[in-house]
């Protein structure tokens, strides 16, 4: 293949990785943004989200595309209120001290885990894309529900942006993240406002994760990955900062588009690794963050 | 994951007298109960203890589910034919979690703490290797059903045996000549980047040349990798036949880019079942392998010449026509490898039988008395056909079937003869010491 194309499909399936990236590490980067909680069981949430849409869509069972319009609403839903419910029975109970929240958020893990695995199986399944559309470029075919993942994070990005910044909800959270003691003095919930937080951040993950799985099958271990992944995009973008876990995203994910298309997909991961060193070393606060107070 | 109970779950709760005692109680309870020391007195009808390295969790987890049905399937008709040697067979089971350093944990523990007579029952050749230095050091036979060629090889030691299931390099000398007339003569390999995907890349290649085909690529994936368009610009556009192995919860993922790359204007495709073992032919995107060909360790869907022993062998294990579970339908199976552990059970009971087995001190005789096994004959012991045992390299050789995907069932189009498979030993285990 010439250079030309094999660029552009390097650059696409790097996108399509940035795409499911930057909503997964930005519910991660939320959650410790707002709560100073380092939440492990992030990529279950994502996994979560995954098997729960294989269960809806099949459940729906109608066309492929109701069904993973029902995926779509209900699993994120449910991932939530098992977020909700595990921050009210765990993370509350611990103060949200952070470094008990990251002992327990590791055994949350291993329980979504082996739950997935006990009720679900260790099969992967599949679940049908709502289209199958076969875009035919010259060089070669690539999928249009890919590049459908890719517009529907860009809105979903754009709509957490406008909540944040534009609504006072966001406004609460913001409050929240930048004092959360002078915040509880002005008599905002901020118990409430975690919980809510933990919730969204889970169900961000369980976005990305519905809209992946059409391309990827949910299978109980696909939580490690993402989990990685968005450690490296919220420590290099900076944590709590929405352009930052954007443009990380898009760098990590690009990088590993291209670099494992041309080179090989252990350098691309070796660079990603090698890039969160450098930032931690020379930025520990990421390219955008803020130093800590 | 494992039987094992952990007592110690609150680090910091101080042990009281109460809960000590209680302790004391119930351990003495248990060592009291009967059962407990029922053979102590009468070895000759204790049951002959197979301790089961299984993959229940990990990425083999589907191949581990099946692997203990079939187990317990061989092992209910042993029982009801009077056991080995006059005494039951019970199956001890521990999960390795499809991990290497696990594996190895798991051999010492069946063998110390479980006392079982021999190990038996793995397949993720990682696993394989990494534990059979413990069976060595343990001085426990250790019967794989691994199909890799790590056991022919002499890579491995003479406690090491694979009587169940032929090796990879076995099965791709017998299948390059078909792949070479009936397929085409360019062949671009994607396969694992692991010790099972480079028996293939090593193995394939000399096969094909033989056959007058040539190798156009080599392509190692990852075997944790999620997505594969990444891959496919490494396909060389003079490629005839994309020949593929794959591991792992994304072989769907792989099939439908590899559709959606291609479109109608691929290669022709070669793939190993072990791409779509447990995977619902009939799934979303798998559409695209229609006209495709697989090799199978065993044909997954049922065919007209089945024989009465592989009709009797589905019905034990509990597969319908399809090669889905008969309780479930979309629980398909891994026909093409469980069949091995059937027919290893039955050569575990042949050698004990042969070498009048009684217990871990004649564990040496037992391996002796496998190496001598020659011919295996076709019947409901080995459903999948007859075999030749090769006891310098302790493998086995069989038939090999080819199949075409055809409206989303498999059939065999193809079966090879055992010398097909046949190469050069390259090592004797029968040299080393026991």
């Amino acid at each position: 293949m010439a250079f030309g194309p094999h660029l552009l499909l390097a650059v696409l399936e790097g996108l399509v990785t940035s795409a499911v990236l930057a909503l997964t590490a930005l519910g991660l980067s939320l959650v410790f943004g707002v709560m100073r909680v380092v939440n492990v069981a992030h990529g279950e949430f994502f996994m979560l989200g995954a098997v729960l849409a294989w269960a809806v869509a099949t459940a729906v069972g109608a066309s492929p595309a109701s069904g993973f319009a029902a995926a779509l609403v209900i699993a994120p839903l449910i991932v939530g209120a098992v977020a909700l419910l595990a921050e009210r029975l765990v993370l509350r109970r611990l103060n949200h001290d952070p470094e008990a929240t990251i002992v327990a958020t590791i055994g949350l893990l291993y329980i979504l885990q082996q739950l997935a695995l006990t009720f679900y199986g260790a099969d992967a399944r599949p679940v049908p894309p709502p289209f199958n559309l076969r875009i035919s470029l010259p060089w070669f075919g690539y999928s249009a529900y890919k590049l459908s993942i890719i517009a529907t994070s860009a809105a979903l990005l754009l709509l957490s942006w406008l909540v944040l910044t534009r609504t006072r909800a966001g406004l609460i959270m913001r409050a929240t993240q930048y004092d959360s003691e002078t915040a509880q003095a002005f008599g905002i919930p901020v118990g409430r406002v975690y919980a809510a937080v933990f919730a969204i951040g889970a169900m961000l993950a369980a976005i990305a994760a519905v809209l992946i799985v059409p391309i990827s099958q949910a299978h109980y271990l696909m939580g490690q990955d993402p989990l990685l992944l968005s450690f490296a995009v919220v420590i290099i973008g900076g944590l709590g900062s929405l352009r930052g876990t954007v443009v990380a995203a898009l760098l990590i994910g690009l990088c590993d588009g291209v670099i494992s298309m041309f080179f090989s997909p252990t350098l691309a991961r070796l660079i990603a690794t090698l890039a969160v060193a450098m930032v931690l070393v020379f930025r520990p606060q990421g390219l955008f963050g803020k130093a800590a107070r | 994951m494992t039987d094992r109970k952990i007592f110690s779950a609150t680090g910091t709760a101080s042990l009281t007298r109460r809960t000590a005692l209680k302790g004391l109680a119930a351990a003495g309870g248990l060592m009291s109960a009967p059962g407990f020391v029922r053979y102590a007195q009468a070895r000759s009808s204790a049951p002959i203890r197979i301790g089961f390295q299984c993959h229940r969790t990990g990425i083999g987890a589907s191949y581990g589910r099946w692997y203990e049905r079939t187990t317990a399937a061989a092992v209910k008709l042993i029982n009801e034919a009077g056991g080995i040697n006059g005494r039951p067979v019970e199956i001890v089971i521990e999960d390795d979690g499809t991990d290497a350093g696990r594996g190895a944990e798991v051999v010492a523990k069946l063998a110390n703490q479980h006392k079982v007579d021999i190990v038996y029952g793995t397949l993720f050749s990682h696993v394989v290797i990494g534990s059979a230095p413990a069976a060595e050091e343990l001085k426990i036979p250790y019967y794989v059903v691994s199909e890799g060629y790590h056991v022919a090889s002499g890579q491995l030691n003479r406690w090491c045996l694979q009587p169940g299931i032929t090796d990879v390099r076995a099965q791709v000398t017998s299948v390059a000549p078909w792949i070479a007339a009936n397929a085409g003569k360019k062949v671009a390999m994607i396969y694992p980047d692991y010790a099972f995907g480079y028996d293939h890349r090593d193995y394939l290649p000399p096969a094909l040349e033989q056959a007058g085909a040539e190798v156009v690529a080599r392509i190692a994936i990852p075997p944790t990798e999620t997505s594969f368009t990444k891959y496919f610009p490494q396909i060389p556009s003079s490629t005839e036949v994309l020949y593929h192995v794959m591991v792992g919860p994304a072989v769907l993922t792989f099939v439908k880019e590899l559709g959606e790359f291609y479109g109608a204007n691929g290669p022709q495709l070669f793939g190993f079942i072990d791409s779509l073992e447990a995977v619902d032919l009939n799934s979303p995107g798998l559409d695209y392998l229609d006209g495709s060909h697989f090799w199978e360790g065993s044909p997954r869907y049922a065919q007209p010449a089945d024989t009465d022993a592989q009709k009797a062998y589905r019905a034990a294990v509990g597969i319908d026509d399809n090669g889905a579970s008969v309780n479930d339908p979309r629980d398909v199976s891994t026909a093409g490898h469980m069949f091995g552990c059937w027919e290893t059970l039955y050569v575990i009971k042949q050698a004990m039988e042969a070498c009048n087995y009684r217990g871990p001190e004649d564990r040496a005789r037992l391996v002796e008395a496998t190496e001598a096994i020659t011919t295996l004959p076709e019947g409901p012991e080995h459903p999948q056909g007859d075999k030749v045992f090769d006891g310098r390299i302790h493998q086995v050789f069989g038939h090999q079937y080819i199949s075409k995907m055809e409206g989303g069932r498999l059939n065999v189009v193809h079966k090879t003869a055992i010398e097909d498979s046949r190469y050069e030993p390259e090592a004797d285990y029968t040299t080393q010491p026991l």
